[in-house]
C-alpha cells in the first residue's frame, strides 16, 4: 500500500517532464540551420517619404528608458519631452524599475494599447524587446531606438549619440589644440578590455598619424579601471614617468574627474593639459579653477531631442527610415539618415569656461 | 494506513475533512478574490477603456506566464509549510543553460529536457538540504537563490543568446490556434489542471495538507514526510526550469539576468491565493484567481498614463503583506468571538 503512493508520483513526474518537452511539439532546428528562419518582417519601412508633409498635430509618444531613477537617462528622455512639446505633441516617460532583458516588454505592450503614435526606446536587450516592437510596428506605431540600439529590423531609425570615429577624432583635436599640436601625450583609459574604450583608442592612434598631428607622440596608455583611486594613482604615475608630458586624454568620466583632481593640487596644474569625456557637473570646479581648459561629451538631452524629432518626422511621413532621407530636427538643424537607419547626433560637444554653466548633468 | 486519518486539524479550523475544508475555503478567501477582481475590472476600465480587451489579456497574461507556472508547485511547497525562494534563480540558470547549449549546437528539443532535469536537480538539492539536514527552507533557498543565480552567470556570463529559431520563439510568444490566449498560458492551464488534481484529488495531495497542518502528526501517522517534501522541492525546481525555457523562447533571449525579483511576485501570487504561509491550507483555484488579480492590477497600472512603474512594486509588496495579514486578523477576530460565546474554551492551551 505504501509503495503505491511514490509509484503514482513517479509516473506523474515522468509524465510532467514528457509533457513539458512535448508541449511545444517537436521540430528539429539547431543553430547550424537557421538561415531559413530569418524572414525579417521589416514592417517599419513602408511607403515613401514626403519631406514636405505637415507635422501631425497632437502626436502622442512614449519614451522608454532602460531603467527609472538614473539621472543620466532622465536627462536624456527629458529631451524627448522637449521635442514633442515644441511640435505640439506630448511624450510620456515610462520605464521599468530594473534593467533586466525583458522588463521593457510590458511597457511596450501597454503603449501600443494606449494607441500612441511612436515609441522611443533605449533598449536593455536588443532582441528581447524585438517581437513586441515588431508587433507595435504592425499596428502602425513608429519605433525609434536611441542611445543603445534594438534589433535593426525592430525599429525604423536609431539615434546614436556619437560614432566611434568622431569620439577618437574629436578627443585628439581637443588635446592637440591645447598643446599647439606638439609634444608627448598619454591616454588614461578605463579597463584594458573595455570594448568602447579600445575602439576609441584605436581611432585616436589612427588620427595621430595624420600630418596635422605629426609632432604629437602617444607615449603610454594607462588603465584606471574606472576606479577613482586607481585612476588618481595612474595619473600620478604618468606624470612622474614622463617629465615631458604635455597632455592627457581620458575618455572615461571616472578617469577624467580623477585626473583633474590630481592635477588641481599638483605643481603641473595648468601646464599639463587634460581633456576627456566628462560630466559638466563633475568637471565644473576644475574648469573654474583653471585645471582643465576644456573637455567633451555628447549632450544627453540632445540625444532625446533628436529622437523625439525623428519620431515626429516618422509619424508625419516626412521620413520612412531609409538611408539618405533628410529631415529638419528643430534647434539641431538638418539630419540625414545613414546606413541601417542610423542617425548620428554629431560631433562631441566641447565644454569650457564659457558654456559649462549652461549644462546641468 | 489511510491518509484521511492525518487530515489537517488546525486550531482555528473546525472542518472535519479535506472536502469540506476545501469548500469552506472557497466560501471565504476565494470569494474575496472574486470580489477584488470585480473591483479591479471596474477600476481598470475607469483608468483606461483599453483595460477590458482581448489585447490586455493576451499581453498581460503573457507577461505573467512564468510567474504563473512557478506558482503551481510553490503552492504545494507552501501548503507543506516550507518555502522555495530560489525559483527565479533556477529560472535564470535554466535560461543561461539553454543559451549555452544552443551556442554549442544542440537542438532545442534536446535542450528543453536537459534544462528541466537540471532544474529538478537544483530543486532536489534544496529538498535534500531541508529534509536530510533538517535545515529551514527559508535559509536554504535564500542561499541557493544567490548560488543558482551565480551559477547562471558562470554558465553564460554577461552575454545574451538571441538566435533561437523563430519556429520555437513564435511558439512561445504566439497565441493558441487563432485565439487571443497565448500558448504559454495554455501550457499553464494544462499544468494547473494536473496540479489541481494532484493536490485536491489524490492521496499525495492530502498528505501535503497533513504535513503542512502538523508535521509530527503526519509523520506518526506513517506519512513519508521527508520523501514528499523532497518531491515537492524537485517539482518546484523542474517547473521553474520549464519557466526558464518559456521566458527564453518568449523573449528570444537567454541571459543570466532574467527574472530578477520574480520570487517576490510568485510568493505574492501564492499567498494572495489564500495559501497559508503557515502551511496546511489553500487551493490551486485560489492561486489562479490571485494570478488574475495580480495580472489585472499590473495591467491597470501600466495602462494608466500617470502612474509610475514603481507602483507595480509597491502594490505587489502591499498585496504580499496584506495576504499574510488578512487571514491572521480574520482568525483572531474569529477566535475572540468564539471565546466570548464559549468562555470555557479559554482554559485550552
Amino acid at each position: 500500500m505504501k509503495s503505491a503512493r511514490p509509484h503514482t508520483l513517479r509516473v506523474f513526474l515522468v509524465a510532467l517532464a514528457l509533457f513539458a518537452a512535448l508541449a511545444f511539439a517537436a521540430c528539429g532546428d539547431t543553430k547550424d540551420d537557421e538561415e531559413a528562419s530569418d524572414n525579417g518582417s521589416t514592417a517599419a519601412q513602408e511607403g515613401t517619404a514626403d519631406p514636405k508633409a505637415e507635422i501631425k498635430k497632437g502626436i502622442k509618444t512614449v519614451s522608454i528608458p532602460k531603467q527609472l531613477g538614473n539621472p543620466y537617462e532622465e536627462f536624456e528622455h527629458s529631451g524627448v519631452d522637449e521635442a514633442l512639446e515644441e511640435l505640439g505633441g506630448s511624450n510620456r516617460i515610462s520605464g521599468p524599475t530594473d534593467a533586466g532583458a525583458s522588463t521593457q516588454i510590458p511597457i511596450i505592450n501597454a503603449a501600443v494599447q494606449q494607441d500612441v503614435d511612436a515609441i522611443i526606446i533605449a533598449g536593455n536587450d536588443p532582441d528581447a524587446v524585438a517581437p513586441a516592437l515588431k508587433q507595435a510596428a504592425q499596428r502602425g506605431v513608429k519605433v525609434v531606438g536611441m542611445d543603445s540600439d534594438v534589433a535593426p529590423d525592430a525599429r525604423s531609425v536609431f539615434v546614436n549619440q556619437v560614432t566611434t570615429q568622431l569620439v577618437g577624432e574629436n578627443q585628439v583635436e581637443s588635446i592637440g589644440k591645447q598643446i599647439d599640436y606638439k609634444g608627448e601625450i598619454a591616454i588614461l583609459s578605463a579597463t584594458a578590455n573595455a570594448t568602447n574604450q579600445n575602439a576609441w583608442i584605436d581611432v585616436m592612434k589612427q588620427t595621430l598619424k595624420k600630418p596635422k598631428y605629426k609632432d604629437m607622440k602617444l607615449v603610454k596608455t594607462a588603465y584606471g579601471d574606472d576606479d577613482d583611486q586607481k585612476s588618481f594613482q595612474e595619473t600620478q604615475g604618468l606624470i612622474q614617468a614622463y617629465p615631458n608630458l604635455k597632455g592627457i586624454i581620458s575618455p572615461t568620466t571616472v578617469g577624467v574627474a580623477a585626473a583633474a583632481r590630481y592635477l588641481s593640487t599638483s605643481p603641473q596644474k595648468g601646464k599639463i593639459k587634460l581633456t576627456g569625456l566628462g560630466f559638466p557637473n563633475q568637471m565644473r570646479k576644475f574648469v573654474k579653477d583653471g585645471t582643465v581648459d576644456e573637455f567633451q561629451l555628447w549632450v544627453p538631452k540632445d540625444v532625446g531631442y533628436l529622437a523625439g524629432q525623428a519620431a515626429a518626422a516618422l509619424v508625419s511621413g516626412r521620413i520612412t527610415g531609409k538611408e539618405g532621407e533628410k529631415f529638419e530636427a528643430g534647434r539641431l538643424g538638418e539630419y540625414t539618415i545613414g546606413a541601417n537607419g542610423e542617425i548620428v547626433l554629431g560631433p562631441l560637444t566641447t565644454f569650457d569656461a564659457d558654456n559649462i554653466d549652461d549644462f546641468d548633468f | 494506513m489511510r491518509a484521511e486519518a492525518a487530515t489537517p486539524q488546525t486550531a482555528s479550523s473546525a472542518a472535519p475533512g479535506p472536502g469540506r475544508h476545501w469548500r469552506a475555503a472557497l466560501g471565504r478567501w476565494e470569494t474575496l478574490l472574486v470580489g477584488l477582481l470585480v473591483v479591479t475590472a471596474i477600476a481598470g476600465q475607469a483608468i483606461s477603456p483599453e483595460f477590458l480587451t482581448a489585447d490586455s489579456f493576451t499581453t498581460g497574461s503573457l507577461d505573467l506566464s512564468e510567474i504563473a507556472l512557478m506558482a503551481l508547485p510553490l503552492a504545494m511547497v507552501i501548503i507543506a509549510a516550507e518555502i522555495d525562494l530560489s525559483v527565479a534563480s533556477v529560472l535564470a540558470l535554466s535560461s543561461a543553460l539553454m543559451g549555452y547549449l544552443w551556442n554549442h549546437g544542440q537542438p532545442v528539443e534536446t535542450i528543453i529536457p536537459i534544462c528541466i532535469v537540471v532544474g529538478a536537480l537544483c530543486g532536489a538539492s534544496n529538498g535534500l538540504l531541508v529534509t536530510r539536514f533538517g535545515l529551514p527552507s527559508l535559509a536554504v533557498t535564500i542561499g541557493t537563490l544567490a548560488l543558482f543565480r551565480g551559477l547562471a552567470f558562470v554558465v553564460i556570463g554577461d552575454e545574451s543568446v538571441t538566435d533561437f529559431p523563430t519556429t520555437w520563439t513564435d511558439r512561445a510568444f504566439g497565441n493558441f490556434a487563432g485565439t487571443f490566449i497565448p500558448n504559454s498560458i495554455v501550457l499553464f492551464a494544462l499544468l494547473a489542471v494536473a496540479f489541481a488534481v494532484a493536490l485536491h484529488a489524490t492521496r499525495f495531495g492530502r498528505s501535503i495538507y497533513a504535513i503542512g497542518a502538523n508535521e509530527e502528526a503526519a509523520y506518526f501517522s506513517g506519512l513519508r514526510v521527508k520523501r514528499i517534501k523532497l518531491i515537492l522541492f524537485t517539482l518546484s525546481g523542474a517547473v521553474a526550469a520549464l519557466a526558464g525555457v518559456v521566458i527564453s523562447l518568449r523573449n528570444s533571449t537567454a541571459a543570466a539576468n532574467v527574472g530578477q525579483g520574480f520570487e517576490l511576485t510568485v510568493v505574492t501570487a501564492v499567498l494572495l491565493g489564500g495559501i497559508s504561509i503557515f502551511g496546511g491550507r489553500g487551493t490551486i483555484a485560489g492561486v489562479i484567481l490571485a494570478l488574475f488579480l495580480l495580472g489585472g492590477i499590473q495591467k491597470a497600472l501600466l495602462l494608466s498614463e500617470s502612474i509610475s512603474s514603481y507602483w507595480v512594486q509597491i502594490v505587489t509588496g502591499a498585496l504580499l503583506v496584506g495576504s499574510v495579514l488578512g487571514p491572521n486578523v480574520a482568525s483572531r477576530v474569529a477566535d475572540a468571538r468564539r471565546r466570548r460565546s464559549h468562555p470555557l474554551l479559554e482554559e485550552g492551551p
